[in-house]
């Protein structure tokens, strides 16, 4: 078979964390805390040549009918301090953190993501969200201060902000020598004022030359797609699905040109999830043990009281849906953003009419609808897998995928060991780092 | 004979002396990189000391012809937790200006990722310069800046209980993974800031990191290590019987050194540092001259203090002498003590795993 194109395909892994989708109670679940099993995550990615190791960030314990949600896994890392001390178990791998521009400060986040670079040898990168939401400002000295209409503005502020931080240190300004007359050389500090902040940031690290952290954005708004034309090296989409990649793509390279930029200049990357079997049929079996894993009936009842805004555990999750109306107009921010701000009557009227239709019971349908939701995932042997993978390739619908293993520490193994030497017979898949720097592993251009 | 004592080492780019960079074979851009922090580090915890601090502050480490940057010190620690196995692991974070929801959780990662070697030193500055770089006010009032300081170290020592240590149950009885009676919010307000809770970390594997605080900052009673400070060995003396009189629990001092080296007398070393840029005194004594008389203010101070803490002109020259001439010989003798391979830093210190202030005795 021939191709016009050789495009290659790159990996990423989203150690998710939270949400249903990670099964912490099969045998092989392990400790979602422990150090070892990050080590064993990111040195099996490590060796799968994967792009980068990416962290999500909750800067709140999630909530479910105004209690600590106790079904999913609960408590994550700081993404910085655990990534410094992957940083020192691994050579190539790029190290990705979620960081609020929301609740943190612009001179402190430039500071310890500039200094995160420097430890792991321009390997950091930062996916920028923004958190509006007071619920997760009763954390922080500021309070709740943002409005959501003000998010994507405000975060522009603090990416010009930190960007401002690290211009202002030029890479020769740092001596190259101990017999140098100073240090380094250069002014001192940054000023930078609009309607958000006014402050006169000091400038603390020099850049790692070439290897300017790695932007990750993930926003799917229009306004967060434009925001990402504007400032990201990588999108992580919520795109995963051929058509729907394609579409989506061309939507960004579009916009990408519309801000001035190379089309190849950014980087998308679906979350993936990908189930592997000796064969389809039991690759299908194993999707839908996984499925029925992540979705216990406790957990189905808890998505459905999410919408409904009440309490339905009086309802069997192997019976129908519930034939009360949500209490709610529209849901909360307080289980995660996959949860927030639905209309929570029509949603709940389409589902029953997909419920009555496909005879589904409660965990039937959760089931069904969540698999929907997330992408049912690549499923099949090596080799079918790799036949899908290389369609992506060749429409261009995808430059990675950012895989979300459902169980810790395994979940990547047989990825690594199974799938990614197929995709590299067929030059599908690098067959090692190009380079050192984030930045070179990714193809992206080299920026101070 | 007294309880034998841990050495700590404090790092702080090329050394304490501001020409430190100087007289290194390294270029500053390895000075900023994981490979120097490996280096040090594990050169450290082979020579024996207990623990390293990390400097740090909201401004660069120095001013210019000098050293003008430094690495973050939790980062430091971090990635120095999987390559020791031994040596605890300090950064010295202000309380004042960063977040106290973001400080609780990174130190709490921070012990995570060391096995138990966390600790913190907390300080507190609030400069014009220093808050103008956080659009906030500076805080130059003592008074107000131990309150903050205060406040801060309350606020993260109610966020790392705010986990209990057996929150995670794992049940597939009732299928929850936490049992949520077990998680408590922190709802702390001080003067300047509140903070929710719970933690996103989950509790610290030593339950609360070993703080670190300057006498006069905090009460030592309110620390687990009280830092003392004095010009002269008899005035540190008379500090660490002070704090333990209001209810030190462990007390260390500081000492600058410089050592002679490689044939060259440590002055003549000082001087030619000094001709670039001049190491003012501080508030602690300075050791300048062979390793004996670093080694006789060691003896002399090991009878009053848990731990003393080196701060050495030019660590690329100062520790092989350090680990050669001086520890070697003390541990041999008894008078110092190195840490057992993977004792947390609590262990090393002899202080028993705190219960946690939320938890209900059942």
């Amino acid at each position: 078979m021939t191709t016009t194109t050789h495009r290659q395909i790159q990996f990423g892994v989203f150690f998710q964390g939270v949400n249903f989708s990670t099964i912490w109670h099969w045998p092989e679940s392990g400790s979602q805390t422990d150090f070892e099993s990050f080590r064993r995550v990111i040195q099996t990615a490590e060796r799968g040549k994967f792009a980068a190791f990416f962290l999500g960030e909750g800067l709140r314990l999630r909530e479910h009918l105004g209690k600590i949600h106790d079904l999913d896994v609960v408590g994550r890392h700081d993404a910085m301090t655990l990534e410094a001390a992957l940083a020192a178990v691994t050579t190539h791998i790029g190290l990705a953190s979620t960081l609020s521009a929301t609740y943190n400060d612009p001179a402190d986040l430039a500071y310890r993501l500039a200094s995160l670079n420097h430890l792991s040898g321009g390997r950091a990168a930062w996916n920028i969200v923004t958190t509006h939401n007071a619920w997760t400002g009763e954390n922080f000295r500021r309070g709740g201060y943002l409005a959501q209409d003000d998010r994507y503005t405000h975060a522009s502020s603090f990416v010009e902000a930190v960007y401002k931080i690290w211009d202002a240190w030029a890479a020769d300004d740092l001596a190259t020598s101990p017999q140098a007359e100073a240090w380094s050389t250069g002014s001192h500090t940054v000023p930078h004022q609009d309607g958000y902040y006014d402050l006169e940031a000091v400038k603390t690290l020099p850049p790692v030359p070439g290897a300017r952290p790695v932007a990750f954005q993930a926003g799917d708004s229009p306004e967060g797609r434009d925001f990402a034309a504007r400032y990201a090296d990588v999108i992580f989409s919520a795109h995963p699905e051929l058509n729907d990649a394609v579409t989506f793509s061309r939507d960004i390279r579009q916009r990408l040109v519309a801000a001035g930029r190379p089309e190849d200049s950014l980087k998308i990357f679906p979350g993936q999830t990908f189930i592997i079997a000796d064969t389809v049929e039991a690759a299908q079996e194993k999707a839908r043990h996984v499925l029925e894993s992540q979705v216990t009936p406790q957990t189905a009842i808890a998505y459905l009281e999410q919408f409904w805004g009440r309490e339905l555990s009086s309802y069997d999750p192997d019976g129908p849906l519930p034939d009360v109306d949500p209490v709610v107009a529209v849901t909360g921010s307080t289980r995660g953003s996959g949860f927030q701000l639905a209309k929570a009557q029509e949603l709940v009227d389409k589902w029953r009419a997909i419920a009555t239709e496909k005879h589904f019971s409660i965990r039937e349908f959760v089931i069904h609808w969540t698999s929907q939701g997330m992408g049912r995932g690549l499923i099949g042997t090596p080799i079918t897998i790799a036949d899908q993978i290389q369609r992506y390739a060749d429409e261009w619908a995808v430059d990675g995928f950012n895989i979300t293993p459902w169980l810790v520490p395994s979940g990547l193994d047989d990825i690594v060991n199974e799938l990614i030497p197929e995709l590299q017979n067929r030059n599908l898949y690098p067959t090692d780092y190009v380079g050192t720097t984030l930045r070179q592993n990714l193809g992206l251009a080299p920026r101070d | 004979m007294a309880n034998p004592v841990l050495l700590a080492i404090h790092l702080d780019g090329d050394g304490a002396h501001p020409a430190a960079w100087r007289h290194v074979t390294h270029t500053p851009a390895e000075l900023l990189s994981g490979r120097r922090v490996q280096t040090i580090v594990t050169q450290a915890e082979v020579a024996g000391f207990g623990i390293i601090t990390f400097a740090g502050g909201h401004l660069p480490a120095g001013e210019a012809p000098n050293i003008t940057a430094r690495l973050d010190p939790v980062q430091q620690a971090a990635f120095a937790g999987p390559i020791t196995s031994r040596v605890g692991l300090v950064p010295t974070i202000p309380a004042t200006f960063v977040e106290p929801f973001h400080t609780a959780n990174q130190l709490a990662s921070l012990d995570h990722v060391t096995r138990g070697r966390g600790g913190w030193i907390i300080t507190a500055t609030g400069t014009p310069t220093e808050a103008r770089a956080y659009s906030q006010q500076p805080i130059t009032d003592e008074a107000a800046l131990r309150q903050e300081a205060r406040d801060v170290l309350t606020a993260n020592r109610l966020l790392w209980d705010s986990w209990e240590d057996d929150a995670v149950i794992r049940d597939t009885a009732t299928w929850r993974y936490v049992d949520r009676e077990k998680l408590h919010y922190a709802d702390f307000t001080g003067a300047t800031f509140s903070v929710k809770g719970p933690n996103y970390v989950p509790r610290p594997p030593q339950g609360q990191l070993v703080v670190f605080g300057h006498d006069g900052l905090l009460d030592p009673t309110e620390v687990e290590v009280t830092i003392v400070h004095g010009t002269n060995i008899a005035a540190i003396i008379a500090a660490a019987a002070s704090a333990r009189e209001r209810g030190a629990t462990r007390v260390i001092a500081d000492l600058e050194v410089i050592l002679d080296s490689r044939g060259v007398p440590a002055a003549e070393r000082l001087a030619t540092l000094d001709a670039s840029t001049v190491w003012a005194a501080g508030d602690d004594p300075r050791i300048v001259g062979p390793a004996d008389d670093l080694i006789a203010a060691i003896r002399e101070l090991a009878a009053h203090v848990d731990g003393i803490r080196l701060i050495p002109a030019v660590i690329d020259t100062d520790l092989p002498e350090l680990q050669f001439a001086v520890l070697r010989p003390l541990i041999r003798e008894g008078i110092i003590a190195a840490p057992q391979t993977g004792a947390t830093l609590r262990e090393t210190l002899g202080l028993p795993h705190p219960a946690n202030r939320f938890a209900t005795a059942s």
